[in-house]
């Protein structure tokens, strides 16, 4: 029999601001934390959380790393003590691109002064496992640590792998997550090229007048712990992180599998893994781009995978369209947020839903915030998705915790 | 070139070893950079910015050899002179 693993705490960096509650209540709000065509998490000062010496040594995406383990991290308990052997707690930081903004100051410094004045911190701040390495680091998580890659989909990959090595025993806990700091002029340019940015600066998903995502900054963090050890400690769970899917397309660099066929499978195999059938999912946190592409291919999937009847009938709401696109935070960030819909029963809406597209007709949480109603008994389970350029598919299947 | 001081030297080191971490007033002449918590890494750069001032340029082995503040000022300005 699989071990169960649950989560006792997150955290989040995000455009709504610093911590998860900011996360999941200002978005249930209806706030919008994109301005000027991009989630930029302004709230954020570093000096609030590192030292000097950190802030100098760490990119900005390992800075988010550190502020929303460490919110993570304490409202789990652990308070400076870990709950069990530290070379059994592990350490999994997804992220999509990298410490981007060190590559650039470096190569400026290449270009403009020689070789000889790269940064020695060149190397240990742009790596993509810095801020896993950071995090280990900075809670003395000596269990298996490492950073995880595949676009838009790392944050989805890095809590599904870390689920698995608990699950399989290797790990008692794992405080695990995605982040991401990509808004440079660089960044922007690059993903410009590609068309993939709204030129409106909007994110409407599931809209007809979607016309492509807004890029966002961010992290979240969440510690997955063993489900017996974690009740044995007295911990407070905040849900079950019950299934785990991924596939790929291997169809195209960029663009989805238009059937959503290879999509649907992970939605499957997830809620296979957790025990679940379509009738008791309650909730869908969509991958939800506002690209004309993922969302109609997220509709596919999801009906494929969930059968009609049972695709209409679930909400359906997309983080992205309150702080954009998070790209390799963007699986844990809404993960997080699937937590909190679970754990308070609030289903925040679609942003700047308005206009129906008449191939995309499930229900897309338009307007308000709405209650969780749990479907067929027993705890309500959730979905988030994670789709990403070059065509890999995640998803996680989160379980409310009983009652208590 | 013209020469420089013990004093202007160490004003420099000072001030660049403060902006990587360290508290301005705990960077003495006796300080070891052990103490103040600065590693290899940190010395590189505080030789990038030694040959940009000073045109001194300090390799690997010297800098392992250096164990205080004061032992990379007396070096600095040895070379420099």
């Amino acid at each position: 029999m699989k071990r169960s693993v649950v989560i006792t705490g997150v955290g989040a960096v995000t455009p709504l601001g610093v911590g998860a509650p900011a996360l999941h209540g200002r978005w249930a709000e209806g706030v919008v934390g994109i301005a000027d065509g991009a989630g930029v998490c302004r709230e954020f000062e570093p000096q609030d959380f590192l030292s000097v010496k950190q802030v100098r040594r760490l990119d900005r995406f390992s800075q988010f790393a550190l502020a929303a383990a460490g919110e993570a991290v304490a409202q789990a308990g652990w308070d400076g003590e870990l709950p069990y052997d530290p070379m059994r707690i592990g350490c999994v930081v997804a992220t999509g691109i990298g410490g981007i903004s060190t590559v650039e100051t470096n190569h400026d410094a290449l270009r403009d002064r020689g070789a000889e004045r790269v940064s020695p911190l060149g190397v240990p701040g742009y790596m993509p496992n810095a801020a896993a390495a950071a995090v280990s680091m900075r809670h003395g998580l000596q269990g298996e640590a490492y950073g995880v890659v595949s676009a838009c989909a790392s944050g989805a990959h890095a809590l599904g792998l870390a689920m698995r090595s608990i699950q399989y025993g290797d790990a008692d806990a794992v405080v695990a997550g995605g982040s991401e700091a990509t808004l440079t002029e660089f960044g922007f340019a690059c993903f410009n090229a590609m068309q993939a940015l709204s030129p409106t600066g909007e994110s409407r998903p599931f809209d007809a007048r979607r016309n492509g995502f807004v890029m966002g900054e961010g992290a979240g963090m969440l510690v997955l712990e063993e489900r017996e050890a974690a009740l044995a400690r007295g911990a407070t769970i905040l849900a079950e992180l019950a299934g785990y899917g991924s596939t790929s397309d291997a169809h195209h660099l960029t663009a989805p599998e238009p059937t959503g066929l290879p999509a649907s499978r992970a939605i499957e195999l997830a809620l296979h893994d957790a025990g679940a059938e379509p009738s008791q999912v309650a909730y869908v946190n969509a991958h939800g781009t506002s690209t004309q592409l993922n969302d109609a291919a997220e509709t596919r999937a999801l009906k494929r995978a969930l059968g009609e009847a049972q695709a209409m009938r679930i909400p359906v709401s997309s983080t992205k369209s309150s702080i954009g696109h998070l790209l390799g935070a963007a699986g844990a960030v809404e993960a997080v947020a699937t937590t909190l819909v679970l754990q308070t029963g609030v289903i925040p809406p679609t942003l700047g839903y308005g206009v129906p597209d008449p191939e995309l007709d499930l229900d897309y949480v338009p307007g308000e915030a709405r209650p969780l109603v749990a479907a067929n008994g027993g705890p309500p389970v959730a979905i988030s998705n994670s789709f990403a350029f070059g065509g890999h598919n995640v998803c996680l299947v989160l379980r409310a915790a009983p009652a208590s | 070139m013209a020469t420089v001081t013990t004093e202007q030297v160490q004003g420099r080191v000072v001030e660049a070893l403060a902006s990587f971490g360290p508290d301005a007033d705990e960077i003495t002449r006796e300080a070891s950079f052990e103490e103040l918590d600065i590693d290899s890494l940190d010395l590189v750069e505080l030789a990038q910015i030694v040959e940009d001032e000073y045109g001194v340029v300090l390799k690997g082995e010297d800098m392992k050899e250096l164990k205080t503040v004061g032992e990379a000022v007396d070096l600095i300005v040895s070379r420099a002179g």
